[in-house]
């Protein structure tokens, strides 16, 4: 009886972990398709991932209840943690770089500052080489 | 857990067909690749569950491969895009 | 092409992580396999040669584990948050690119507190100046300069925690002066 009981218990549980990884799925899917740039979709797309990688990978946890297989899970999760920021961070690179973004939506963007005074600089360098043959 | 599976599948079809509404509709290659990350997410967590239901654990290396790997595709792309501007 | 040779010390952390990974993807934790693991992932860690991580040799456990936990409920809440942003305003949303300057120089660091942003949603980082150590961040739902004042102290604490964790020592003697002047600042206001 008690048995089946905890069994019940870990079933429920099991459940409740797959249902709320599966929203986290939604909630990158409705990111992607309500948020007005590229920059916004890449928060909804990549970070829910994680929360959403880690609640199915506790669930199979429950699942099977093997200490086997607590590694491979730790190690699986381990690696999305090291990798998931490197896409998101080369593709916002890339998105800010080629203006794949809209400026307008931003209320603030201290970036774009630094960009600018680095542009102008370029070309000042540029000017006072000028005179001389490029030597690369 | 049958009910349960079907919930879950029904989320992450919605959630895929969000993510491939996007990845036809662009408007940049930057704005496909994120979404056919995230197709490649959900395929894996309709693995998991999958593996829940069934009670093997024959895909469990495609979770770990797809979290080693996943990344690269999406890290190219966008190398390609900043270096031919 | 000339390889700079690097100490054990250094390479071990790598070794051993690859030697867990070997391990658990076996799912066997026999010495055997171990030792087996422990040759391929110096071969390997040898042969494909990438440059030497300079780690801290600090690493506090007790700070670390509150950390995890604070990650974990960061996790959870923003991930809420950007599902309900999603729901609620959608196309309305408005962001902003953020400067925050971080206190420590060690590129380290400054690598470990723009991964730890960077999966908590809302916040994504565009640039890293290496030279002053300041990361450009992407966030969220951004309406106002309070707002962009709550991340820059948010960002902050982020790193104060991390420096507490695996920061150098100089770095953590840095915080501690800082923290000692706000309170005395404190105590005399």
């Amino acid at each position: 009886m008690i048995v089946e009981n905890s069994q019940s218990v870990l079933d429920v549980v099991v459940a409740v972990l797959l249902i709320s990884g599966a929203l986290m799925s939604l909630a990158a899917g409705v990111g992607l398709v309500r948020f007005p740039d590229l920059l916004s979709r890449m928060h909804a797309a990549t970070k829910p991932q994680v929360l959403g990688l880690l609640l199915f990978l506790l669930a199979l946890a429950v699942e099977f209840r093997s200490w086997a297989l607590i590694p491979v899970l730790l190690v699986c999760w381990i690696f999305q943690l090291l990798t998931s920021p490197v896409s998101a961070h080369m593709v916002g690179r890339a998105g800010y770089r080629t203006r794949h973004m809209r400026r307008d939506l931003l209320t603030i963007d201290e970036l774009d500052d630094v960009v600018e005074k680095a542009a102008r600089q370029r070309k000042d360098d540029r000017r006072k080489k000028g005179a001389q043959p490029d030597p690369g | 857990m049958t009910v349960v599976a079907y919930v879950v599948g029904a989320i992450l079809a919605v959630a895929a067909a969000c993510a491939l509404y996007r990845a036809a509709r662009g408007p940049s290659i930057l704005d496909r690749v994120l979404a056919l990350d995230v197709v490649l997410a959900i395929i894996g967590a309709a693995l998991a569950t999958r593996m829940v239901v069934t009670g093997n654990l024959d895909n469990l290396v495609f979770l770990v491969v797809a979290s080693v790997v996943g990344f690269i595709g999406s890290v190219t792309v966008a190398r390609f895009v900043t270096d031919r501007k | 092409m000339i390889r700079q040779r690097i100490p054990l010390i250094t390479e071990l952390p790598l070794v051993i992580w690859l030697v867990i990974v070997w391990g658990a993807l076996w799912q066997d934790f026999s010495p055997g396999n171990l030792l087996f693991g422990a040759i391929i992932a110096y071969v390997v860690a040898n042969v494909f040669y990438l440059p030497p991580v300079e780690l801290s040799g600090r690493f506090n456990v007790l700070w670390a584990v509150p950390f995890t936990v604070r990650f974990l409920f960061k996790l959870v809440t923003a991930s809420a948050e950007v599902f309900w942003l999603g729901l609620s305003k959608g196309p309305r949303l408005r962001n902003a690119v953020v400067a925050v300057q971080l206190r420590s120089s060690s590129d380290f660091l400054v690598t470990a507190t723009g991964h730890a942003l960077s999966l908590i949603p809302g916040s994504l980082v565009l640039e890293v100046d290496r030279s002053t150590s300041t990361l450009y961040l992407h966030c969220l739902n951004i309406n106002s300069d309070d707002d962009a004042d709550t991340i820059r102290r948010d960002v902050r604490a982020t790193e104060a925690w991390l420096i507490r964790i695996l920061g150098t020592k100089e770095d953590l003697a840095l915080l501690r002066a800082e923290d000692r002047f706000a309170r005395e600042r404190e105590a005399r206001s």
